[in-house]
């Protein structure tokens, strides 16, 4: 699908700065194609749960490792500092808050922006180069529904389900330190962990995990959809669909967490 | 309906005065050509001629700067989205590279757009349509294979046989017989060929290959620097003092 300039586009703006508006209005109507799609069905969801599956087969042995050590090393690490005060029994809730509100959305979205973000990226980007995505075009067979909104309502939908699957394997971590360390309980140490641990950091939790989702899809499908220049060109869209996605995670985690605190 | 003067048949493609830039590369520098309903055209001209261009923009996937492209009475440039599915249903485009879908089987390529189109079609119907289409590119016995096990003249059918299948009444054509050998070549100008006469289409044929030019083409359409130079029939085109269409000829028969 060529991202077609349109005549009020042309029209308006001299040359010049021109290429720079033209851009990012293309790239706003793609983005913004995805909301006009959610509200024409048919969708296709035999293709979006493939495309779940495929998120979740991709980035499943990543995260686990990740957040395992992730709950280990945290842990440890932070012993001698409480038990300075002899406080490691807070070890629990203190572990609890940094996966549930830090942790676990951040380094989830970061490890899916790699697997997930760079597949999709090259996937669409060797498409596009050899003119697949052309030939559904013309075939009036609807590429954007069919490749971006599946990929990307994936990415939306897993992408909560693995933070809570990170958050989980993270504490376990933590538990099995905790549990050789201190000989807590597990029911202790569960109850410690989820204490601090409310419904807004769950659902401030869940908002990022969505955003993020929505913006390693988005940020994958647009790079590979304006792949240029052959083989070369998929290399530079799977790289650039994961680096411009963990920018865009970052500073989405800022805001995000600047805004939740106003609710505090 | 737009009926031509001379020959008294149908229009389908109208081309006025097209012009296309790619930034300070003017490509298309005010093409004129007509289609008939039933004819077998084929455009000829050196390579970055801008021929791929002009079909592209036939079927919308590029869009002019001027100039006016009427197709089956609508103008491509000013459709809204709907409209524009609507009408590349009816226009078959086949691809220089044959841009088979690689991640689905031979007769998923080919049942793909019929299902993305047609909702209500059961799988029985679907198949039925694959396989009166493979059989028409005569592979049949490639249903199951995956497109990086064909060679390229199969994928070249194959990639026909998949906008065959939506029975488009507008065939376009990008260099069908590129890169095959003789027999391959001769088995695509005959499948070019009995389209036209089985299926009862018009077509835009682009080619470098002067054989499938007179094989296929009713009218040969000479292109260069970006306008068409000469029209008419092999002999009419060929029987030129221009320098670069005799160049052209000798260059494939000498
Ligand atoms: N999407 C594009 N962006 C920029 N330039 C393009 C684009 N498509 C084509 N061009 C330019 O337009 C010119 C004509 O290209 P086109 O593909 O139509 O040539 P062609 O006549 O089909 O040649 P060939 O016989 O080699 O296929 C080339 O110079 C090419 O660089
Ligand atoms: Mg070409």
């Amino acid at each position: 699908m060529e991202i077609a300039t349109t005549k009020k586009e042309k029209y308006y703006l001299s040359k010049g700065i021109d290429g720079f508006f033209i851009s990012a209005s293309k790239t706003f109507r793609f983005v913004f194609n995805y909301f006009i799609e959610l509200f024409r069905p048919p969708y296709e969801f035999g293709e979006i749960v493939k495309q779940c599956y495929k998120v979740g087969c991709d980035s499943l042995p990543l995260i686990s490792l990740t957040g395992f050590i992730i709950g280990i090393v945290f842990t440890k690490q932070s012993r001698p500092s409480l038990s300075d005060f002899g406080a490691t029994s807070w070890l629990p809730s203190l572990i609890g808050i940094a996966v549930f509100r830090a942790l676990a959305p951040l380094v989830t979205a970061l490890i899916c922006a790699g697997k997930v973000g760079s597949s999709i990226g090259a996937e669409l980007g060797a498409m596009k180069v050899t003119e697949q995505i052309e030939a559904m075009d013309v075939s009036a067979s609807k590429p954007y529904k069919y490749l971006v909104f599946t990929r990307v309502t994936a990415c939306v939908f897993m992408m909560p389900l693995l933070m809570l699957y990170t958050s989980f394997v993270a504490l376990l971590g933590s538990y099995i330190n905790v549990q050789t360390n201190e000989h807590t309980s597990l029911a202790t140490f569960i109850a410690n962990a989820f204490d601090k641990i409310n419904f807004l950091d769950l659902k401030a939790s869940v908002i990022k995990a969505v955003v993020f989702g929505f913006t390693i899809g988005m940020v994958a499908c647009y790079k590979g959809f304006t792949t240029t220049r052959g083989t070369e060109g998929v290399g530079k869209a799977a790289n650039a669909a994961v680096v411009t996605a963990m920018y865009l995670i970052f500073i989405e985690e800022l805001m995000i967490v600047q805004i939740v605190g106003w609710f505090r | 309906m737009e009926i031509n003067d001379t020959t008294g048949k149908e229009i389908v493609i109208d081309i006025k005065e097209l012009y296309k830039s790619f930034g300070d590369n003017h490509v298309l520098r005010g093409v004129n050509l007509e289609v008939d309903r039933g004819e077998n055209v084929v455009v000829l001209g050196r390579s970055g001629t801008g021929k791929s261009v002009l079909i592209k923009i036939i079927c919308g996937l590029l869009t002019q700067d001027e100039g006016s492209v009427i197709v089956l009475g609508e103008d491509v440039k000013n459709l809204r989205a709907r409209e524009l599915e609507a009408l590349r249903l009816k226009v078959g485009f086949s691809f220089q590279m044959s841009a088979l879908y690689d991640s689905m089987t031979v007769k998923e390529n080919i049942a793909f757009p019929l299902m993305r189109n047609f909702k209500h079609l059961t799988k029985a119907e679907v198949k039925k349509r694959v396989d009166e289409v493979l059989d028409a590119v005569s592979l049949i016995k490639s249903r199951d294979q995956y497109p990086a096990e064909l060679s390229g003249g199969q994928k070249k059918r194959i990639g026909i046989a998949r906008t065959l299948v939506l029975r488009p009444e507008i065939m376009l054509y990008d260099e069908p017989t590129a890169g095959l050998d003789p027999i391959s070549s001769i088995e695509i100008n005959n499948l070019i060929n009995s389209i036209k006469k089985e299926f009862g289409v018009s077509s835009i044929i682009i080619t470098h290959d002067l054989v499938c030019a007179k094989v296929t083409g009713d009218r040969l359409v000479m292109m260069f620097d970006g306008v068409v130079q000469k029209q008419g029939t092999f002999g009419e085109v060929f029987d030129s003092n221009d320098e670069r269409i005799k160049s052209f000829y000798e260059y494939n028969f000498t």
